[in-house]
């Protein structure tokens, strides 16, 4: 055989037989194509973009692109008040707002050492737990609807409705609410509040069960979820992830017991924390059960604090929210168990001026996508779907 | 066989003429040399999916999907909503037909043709009523299993022409998906066409008729015809797309697959290929198992419903109807279940579905041949 | 050691951040700063960066320390040092418990700080977003780039000099 040499070009082989035959050989590697799950995707849970190297359907790395969200709210803190960022903090995790509000207010409360009145704390676990319900239901709902089951996501959002109703009759609207302020909150709970709000636990608790028997007991959906991106303990910790991800790996972590602030330590709930048994311990199906568990606890919190919560006689919901806040000179760095984990401030402030000098979030879903590059090596795509919608991000917090 | 000698007495007796009677006045019709009655032959099935794609598939679609998820679904459209896919299909009549630059134009608009089409020469072979079929073959049943394999052609069409990664991938999932179901499909067909002996689609529906209505029918006549029942059921979902199979349409993964791209008249089209399909697919398996346009209703002494039940008209309400029902569960299936993986269907399809296939296969020829 | 300052008592878990903060000195001396024992964040500054990465290290393995999780890096601008800097919140997580901030800082023009993406992955996309708004470089880095802002931004937004740029790919920037 002649070697022509003239098209060797890595691959291809060119070569002349004896009989004057030609014959090309090439090797048959596949190349690995870029897929972009670009910044529009039904199922990034937001503007996230997500540069995918796959082989097949195997991906081969999927690095995230963040900042199609950023909105500046470390740079909105030094022009705008204290008190005035409250609604800026709203709009981070715009799903669980309460929270937000709640882990900024606890930061600069401990800046200024003031006293919060009992009723005003009880209110404030009440509102933020029917958030961390709510939270929880969308969380749910999405990653059934990524995995194609359409249904779970309606009954989530129905009865996501109710929760939304309450929070409006007591804030004023419905996703934004800008009513866990400095000190206290904006207004008192309407007189019949908790009436209703033990209504809606009675209704919910069954609904808890459906939901748990349409979507996470479905044995397809196990197959979807379980043993996929599995993530250890020690890594998770390295990783610093926080909140239902880390209790999806085994590690019994609650800010709520660990690190409690507010009236939580006189609150009696349990910190679901998966076996092994029903999900391999890190994978998405321990970390989807934790937040389905979670529901079912918060609900009895919210009985307790119905129960606990002070009467309203001569109460004043802003009788401890300061006319002019100006923390002394110091930094403080706080944080509070928001549905999605943790979420702190760090907040620098210089005795003199009513802005802080640097008030940094530290959001938990920008921490826990971090991991996302090495979690997702060598999954399928479908996989890689499975693997986002449990880490529940939200692009908000995200970006800020 | 007991069961052949009734339904050769009852014949007569059931129809008063004879079978295929309108299908063939239709082909005799001819004005000149102009081949009306076949031209009305092939429009028949056509129209019939238009209609109950309009009516029973879209609009029935979006309202058991919305009762299922505790909602209403369309109802400002007329009342309760009925005129809602009207509207709908003026709407997309009128919208601009969008050719993306860097497509291939040709496979691009061929695809949804073929896929179309592919769905659409089955119901040549799908007996509307007694004196109704479109071609009496007497292959009919291997033809069905064979043309809708013409479906692969446009999906891969629609896909690669779409000059789209993401439909590429829906396009070759499909494919993937729809070939190697045709297997536990073909074999679970067959075990139908064991008991009836024959795979005249015609036939194995006269071979279910008999006074005492459902007992006749395929599925109660054998102990083991519950699994190819049950085998054709899964893999004809597949052979659809319909979920837990729609990984193709996966819209949480590929927006939509290979026809993310299409708008307007083609996506139309594609829609009502797989409504047709769908139809296909439940027709077939209530003709090989459930009597096709037989009455499930049996005489009770004097009170004859199956007598009363049967004739050219009633058949082509029994096809329709049963027709319907498998198409209510493949939509029941669709609102409640997750989807499954691209591996995880495979698995299914080759490791489960197929060994049981060739199980029920070997049971049923066992059971033709040596049970009297 | 932990002093008490005319006599206050120190609450528990600032006890706890000064005993460990004492166990840090012992090895690293004069490269660490004085311990602050305030309430809200107690903290220490790395004076020698260049031993930070190693400092991190030692943090994160002692024994009695097991400073396992960072809970947060924040970048700073100190305009009138003429510096920037970072705070690290870190934590021992499961283990211990005690609680304690770092600071590192550098120069501001062209300064840069020791990674400490190897000792905690967190680091690496805290210590992008801390370049992105402040322009420190992170010695060592596995990805330097800017995360929040597009590739070809210029400026560093959060420092108090900041002046942002009149048009972006012809759009006008300023609000």
């Amino acid at each position: 055989m002649q070697e022509l040499g003239m098209a060797e070009q890595g691959s291809i082989r060119v070569s002349r037989k004896d009989d004057n035959v030609v014959v090309i050989e090439k090797d048959l590697a596949t190349e690995e194509m870029l897929l972009s799950m670009g910044p529009q995707h039904p199922s990034t849970h937001g503007v996230l973009k997500l540069e995918c190297m796959t082989d097949g359907e195997v991906v081969t790395s999927a690095e995230p692109y963040l900042g199609y969200l950023h909105r500046c709210f470390e740079k909105h803190c030094e022009v705008v008040d204290y008190p005035g960022i409250v609604p800026y903090t709203d709009r981070m995790d715009y799903l669980a707002g309460m929270n937000n509000e709640w882990a900024y207010c606890i930061a600069v409360e401990k800046l200024l050492d003031i006293e919060i009145p009992r009723r005003v704390e009880f209110i404030r676990v009440m509102v933020s737990e029917l958030n961390r319900i709510a939270s929880h239901l969308v969380a749910i709902g999405t990653y059934g609807i990524d995995l194609g089951a359409f249904t779970p996501f309606l009954f989530c959002f129905r009865d996501r409705e109710h929760i939304l109703n309450l929070l409006e009759w007591a804030s004023g609207a419905r996703m934004l609410y800008n009513y866990i302020w400095i000190g206290g909150v904006a207004f008192d709970i309407p007189a019949d509040f908790n009436k209703r709000v033990k209504e809606f636990v009675d209704y919910f608790r069954p609904k808890v069960v459906e939901l748990y028997k349409l979507l996470t007991e479905n044995e397809i959906f196990v197959k979807r979820t379980k043993g996929i991106g599995i993530m250890p303990a020690d890594v998770a910790i390295n990783y610093a992830w926080s909140g239902p991800m880390l209790r999806g790996s085994g590690v019994q972590w609650d800010l709520r017991r660990n690190d409690p602030y507010s009236v939580y330590p006189e609150l009696d709930f349990n910190i679901p924390v998966p076996d092994g048994k029903f999900s391999d311990i890190g994978d998405c199906l321990s970390r989807h059960l934790v937040r389905a568990l979670e529901m079912e606890e918060s609900l009895n919190i919210i009985e307790q604090c119905i129960s606990k919560m002070p009467g309203s006689d001569g109460f004043n919901p802003r009788s401890s929210v300061p006319k002019r806040v100006r923390p002394k000179a110091g930094e403080v760095y706080a944080r509070a168990e928001n549905p999605r984990g943790e979420l702190g401030f760090y907040i620098q402030s210089d005795g003199k001026s009513t802005r802080p000098l640097r008030c940094k979030a530290r959001s938990s879903c920008f921490v826990n996508l971090s991991a996302m590059k090495d979690l997702s090596k060598g999954q399928l795509i479908p996989d890689l779907v499975a693997i986002i919608g449990s880490i529940d991000i939200v692009l908000g917090e995200v970006d800020r | 066989m007991s069961v052949s000698a009734i339904s050769q007495i009852s014949l007569p007796f059931l129809m008063g003429n004879n079978l295929n009677a309108w299908s063939d006045a239709l082909a005799g019709l001819t004005i000149s040399w102009f081949p009306l009655g076949l031209v009305i032959i092939a429009a028949i099935p056509l129209v019939f999916i238009a209609l109950y794609a309009l009516t029973y598939g879209v609009y029935g679609e979006r309202k058991i999907s919305a009762f299922m998820q505790d909602r209403l679904g369309p109802m400002e459209v007329g009342k309760w909503g009925i005129l809602q896919t009207l509207a709908d299909i003026l709407k997309l009549l009128q919208k601009e037909d969008i050719v993306p630059t860097s497509a291939d134009k040709f496979l691009f608009v061929i695809g949804p043709g073929i896929l179309f089409v592919g769905s659409f020469l089955a119901f040549a072979v799908l007996p509307f009523s007694p004196a109704f079929i479109g071609a009496n073959l007497n292959v009919g049943l291997f033809y069905a299993i064979g043309i809708v394999s013409l479906e692969v052609v446009g999906i891969l069409a629609a896909g690669w022409g779409s000059n789209n990664k993401w439909s590429l991938y829906g396009a070759v999932r499909s494919v993937a998906q729809i070939v190697s179901y045709e297997i536990p499909a073909a074999i679970a067909l067959l075990c139908g066409a064991m008991m009836a002996g024959t795979l005249d689609m015609q036939q194995i529906s006269v071979q279910q008729s008999g006074p005492y209505g459902f007992a006749h029918f395929f599925l109660f006549q054998s102990p083991i015809a519950w699994l190819p029942f049950l085998i054709y059921f899964i893999a004809s979902l597949a052979e659809t797309n319909r979920a837990p199979f729609d990984i193709p349409e996966a819209e949480s993964e590929l927006v939509a697959g290979y026809f993310t791209e299409y708008s307007g008249m083609k996506f139309a089209v594609i829609f009502l290929a797989e409504y047709g399909s769908m139809f296909m697919v439940s027709a077939i398996i209530s003709i090989v198992f459930l009597g096709g346009w037989n009455s499930p209703l049996p005489n009770l002494g004097s009170v004859a419903l199956y007598d009363w039940t049967s004739g050219p008209v009633w058949g082509a309400f029994w096809i329709i109807s049963k027709g319907f029902f498998f198409i209510f569960v493949q939509m029941w299936l669709r609102w409640t279940l997750p989807r499954l993986r691209v591996d995880q269907l495979m698995y299914l399809c080759w490791k489960v579905l197929t060994p049981f296939a060739f199980i029920s296969f070997v049971l049923t020829a066992i059971w033709e041949i040596y049970v009297p | 050691m932990a002093e008490t300052e005319e006599g206050k008592e120190l609450s528990p878990s600032l006890q706890q951040s000064a005993s460990a903060y004492a166990v840090i000195r012992e090895q690293f001396a004069d490269a660490v700063s004085d311990f602050d024992a305030n309430e809200t964040m107690p903290f220490f500054e790395v004076i020698e960066t260049e031993k930070w990465p190693d400092i991190a290290l030692f943090m994160r393995d002692h024994p009695r320390l097991k400073f396992n999780y960072m809970a947060c890096l924040s970048g700073v601008d100190y305009p009138a040092e003429g510096k920037l800097g970072i705070v690290c919140n870190l934590e021992s997580l499961g283990a211990f418990g005690h609680r304690i901030a770092v600071k590192v800082k550098c120069p501001r023009d062209g300064g840069s700080i020791p990674t400490a993406a190897y000792v905690w992955h967190t680091a690496n996309w805290h210590e992008r977003e801390a370049y992105d708004m402040f322009g420190m470089q992170f010695a060592g880095h596995p990805d330097p780039r800017r995360i929040l802002c597009p590739e070809d931004w210029e400026g560093f937004p959060l420092r108090k000099d900041y002046k942002v740029q009149e048009s972006y790919h012809g759009i006008k920037v300023p609000y």
